[in-house]
């Protein structure tokens, strides 16, 4: 074995985040590691890589036994990271960003040629072509992922850890992605992945590890597995599948018209003549490649954004170029695509991101109750199993899935006739999954408006009472639950008709 | 006017530009690696002040230089160890040490000198004015560039150096990538604190020199609060020319020039209140064409968080 971990403990005051886990990895080796928020496996990632210190354990590599106090010691010993967060430094150009820390140098000076040189053939030597001149600024996000893997290359890694690598990632770059792994491992690079997505792991993976409360809840390769074990595993339980009622929709809560964007100067526009409406009891799915307009439609029906033309009705009220607090007012919860940009305050205590926008039903006279508040938000924390210190720790600190659910605990507690639920599942886990879908088919349930938008076209299919596809700002096409396929989508997603040619 | 704006407004220039530029670049190292250095204008008091202390004990002017160099290069560790190790806000720290160098310098005026206000021996000499052979025979050119104090060329050389070191070599890589990602430089096992401090450090022993050359190199005497707010000229510099040491150079100089006019214009019947605005007035306009919000946004992410 490469890599063998033994018996990893670590404490945190009371809080046991790993509980004496053993791990082990071979040469050329994918092995998996998966399971819900706040399960462990970030922190035996940062154990392995040097950012945190063992209670007790060893590691070993290639037999011989490592203590890593700092992640230059795990880098010397063959270990990279790939962060779900890129680490890299974006007005630099390719190159600079690679050979970063081991610089060919020509006396003094920093040899940019020979850098670019050197990143040529590295990229070569492992079949992940770029362009070492050019600035990461400049590169698509697939792309900026290949360059943190060459630099992990470049620093002379065996072992490569990747967190969540195709969490911020297109169809096509995961694909990709997964295929360069599996090329990198023939020659001879182990891996360990980090992931909420079985399908991807089911796909790329020689073993998988499962965690749950910082406990090794098995250890299965991939062939004597699947999904359905393997979430087995990772929650605990059996998943129940809510079925979905029929419903009959009621009135249009929202009216989307004919609303325009226009691009930057001369170019298509970002939203062409948009128009559609969500009734009561239904759920509307967006779906689209990202960057086809959903973003701008969002906001535009959330007021974060004035469109050109064209009109938005919330509940029978033109909110047309208004301001967010007014959308609001009219029957709007939002959960927004992206959590920390729009939907918390990383500086900020659980408490204080939870009761934003709830400010007015918990004061009385201009002051805050501090007695009902805590009440409710430790409600929600214990309804969508939120993983969290205190409700005094900051958002920083919680990792992305549980601020997710908090947001969209405190998104439904508005109990407003519409809901925007942008990417609501984006980074969770299986289990709070399911407790976030669930809300939402409750919502519809009682009569709530929601539109969905989502890139995960599972999640799409599983909710939405009609789906329509986004394709360079403009809908391309509409269907309904039953006539809804994967494949259907998909052809609509890429500029297709929609409409079968034989 | 041609009273006003002739050759030797330029010398004189150069001569009021160095303590400027020398702050300046001192500021653009910090913001190099993601400080915003505050301080300037209290490291180049205390400068100012341990010049003319050390040139009064010691009677040499290059041992003054050094002695100047080593107490602000103290200041400064003081604000680093505040700002980097402590992770206090820098703007904060840096404000506060303003402060502590207005009182300090003044308390220990009175304290080792028994004087208030400002101090002045006869007997201590200011730096010397170095004629550049060759150079000061040209005319004009060599009335401008010629016979200044060795500070004021320094403090051009290092533009160059500077120059070169952050854009060419390993070492200003390191340091711009401190700066630009303190949590991604941490990643590859860069000492983001050392790079931090080293920037720190290096801008207080600039900050020494920059107050010694207004103490002893256009005059020699210290004036309480003789900066008079120098450093913060320097700290828009530093912006305005996006802590680039050719754009801080350029930016610098017409700082420079206006002072150097502003004390020019108080020859003529122009009242001094009004002349001595000139500076000041010249930095709210540049600040209202200075867009760029670089410069703060990098203030924000101190100290690899």
């Amino acid at each position: 074995m490469l890599l063998q971990m033994k018996g990893i403990t670590k404490r945190y005051g009371s809080l046991t985040a790993n509980d004496a886990i053993n791990f082990t990895l071979a040469e050329g080796e994918v092995h998996a590691l998966i399971g819900e928020n706040g399960a462990g496996k970030s922190t035996l990632m940062r154990i392995l890589y040097g950012e945190e210190q063992p209670t007790e354990g060893h590691v070993f590599i290639a037999g011989q036994e490592h203590a890593f106090s700092s992640p230059s010691d795990a880098i010397r010993a063959g270990i990279g990271m790939v962060h779900q967060h890129f680490m890299l430094f974006p007005s630099f150009t390719v190159a600079e960003n690679i050979v970063i820390g081991r610089e060919p140098r020509a006396g003094m000076s920093f040899d940019r040629k020979a850098a670019a040189e050197q990143v040529k053939a590295l990229s070569e030597k492992y079949g992940m072509p770029v362009d070492p001149w050019e600035k990461v600024a400049d590169c698509p996000v697939g792309i900026q992922q290949r360059i943190e893997i060459l630099k992990v290359l470049n620093q002379g890694a065996k072992i490569i850890i990747m967190d969540e690598p195709s969490g911020a990632l297109t169809p096509l770059e995961v694909e990709w992605l997964l295929k360069a792994i599996k090329r990198l491992a023939k020659q001879g690079i182990s891996f360990i992945l980090i992931s909420h997505k079985l399908h991807e792991v089911m796909d790329s993976s020689d073993r998988i590890t499962v965690l749950r409360d910082g406990r090794v809840t098995g250890t299965v390769t991939a062939e004597e597995t699947d999904a359905v074990k393997l979430s087995q595993l990772m929650v605990g339980r059996e998943l129940v599948l809510t079925e979905k009622k029929r419903l009959e929709p009621g009135k249009n809560i929202l009216e989307v018209r004919d609303v325009t964007l226009s691009g930057s100067k001369g170019g298509k526009p970002v939203l062409d003549r948009i128009g559609f409406t969500v009734r009561a009891g239904e759920i509307v799915g967006i779906a689209g490649v990202s960057g086809n307009g959903q973003s701008e439609l969002l906001q535009v029906i959330s007021g974060l954004r004035n469109t050109d033309t064209g009109q938005v009705l919330l509940d029978g009220q033109d909110v047309t170029g208004k301001t967010p607090g007014t959308f609001r007012d009219a029957g709007l919860a939002h959960i927004p695509e992206d959590r920390y940009m729009w939907g918390s305050a990383k500086e900020e205590t659980v408490t204080d991101n939870a009761i934003m926008g709830h400010l007015r039903s918990f004061s009385r006279n201009g002051l805050l109750r501090k007695g009902q508040i805590k009440e409710t938000v430790a409600q929600w924390i214990d309804a969508y199993k939120v993983k969290t210190g205190s409700l005094d720790t900051r958002g920083k600190h919680l990792s992305g899935g549980n601020m997710q659910k908090l947001i969209v605990a405190r998104e439904m507690a508005h109990g407003t006739p519409f809901v925007i639920a942008a990417e609501p599942t984006r980074g969770v886990d299986i289990g709070a999954m399911e407790t976030i879908h669930d809300a939402l088919l409750k919502r519809r349930e009682e009569n709530g408006a929601i539109l969905l938008v989502s890139s995960e076209l599972t999640e799409i299919l599983k909710l939405s009472d009609r789906i329509l596809v986004l394709f360079e700002g403009r809908i391309a096409g509409e269907l309904s639950a039953e006539e809804a396929t994967e494949e259907r989508i998909s052809i609509l997603m890429a500029g297709g008709t929609g409409v079968e040619t034989n | 006017m041609e009273a006003i704006l002739d050759w030797s407004l330029l010398s004189s220039m150069f001569r009021v530009v160095a303590p400027l530029l020398l702050a300046a670049l001192g500021g653009a190292l910090c913001a190099r690696v993601g400080i915003f250095n505050v301080a300037l204008e209290g490291m180049m008091l205390t400068g100012a002040f341990s010049a003319i202390l050390g040139n009064y004990w010691f009677g040499n002017v290059w041992l003054a230089l050094l002695f100047a160099c080593l107490c602000v290069a103290a200041v400064s560790l003081l604000f680093g160890y505040l700002s980097i190790h402590l992770q206090a806000n820098a703007i904060v720290v840096g404000v506060a040490i303003n402060f502590l160098a207005t009182g300090l310098t003044a308390f220990c005026l009175f304290a080792v000198f028994n004087v208030k206000g400002q101090f002045y021996d006869k007997s201590m000499t200011g730096l010397p004015k170095w004629n550049i052979p060759l150079i000061q025979d040209i005319p004009v050119v060599g009335q401008i560039i010629s016979g200044h104090t060795p500070l004021v060329y320094a403090a051009f050389l290092l533009v160059g150096v500077l120059q070169y070191v952050l854009f060419k070599t390993v070492l200003g890589f390191r340091l711009n990538a401190v700066g630009e990602n303190p949590a991604a430089a941490k990643s590859l096992g860069l000492r983001v604190r050392r790079y931090q401090y080293g920037a720190v450090i290096a801008s207080g022993v600039l900050c020494g020199l920059a107050g010694a050359q207004l103490s002893l190199g256009q005059v020699t005497l210290f004036a309480e609060n003789m900066t008079a707010g120098r450093g913060f000229i320097a700290l828009v510099a530093t912006m305005l020319g996006q802590s680039n040491p050719l754009g801080v150079m350029g930016s610098s100089m017409l700082f420079g020039l206006m002072d150097a006019l502003s004390n020019r214009l108080q020859g003529f019947s122009v009242p001094t209140h009004f002349t001595m605005m000139l500076p000041y007035v010249m930095t709210i306009i540049v600040m209202l064409f200075f867009k760029d919000k670089s410069y703060l946004r990098q203030s924000g992410r101190i100290a690899g968080k």
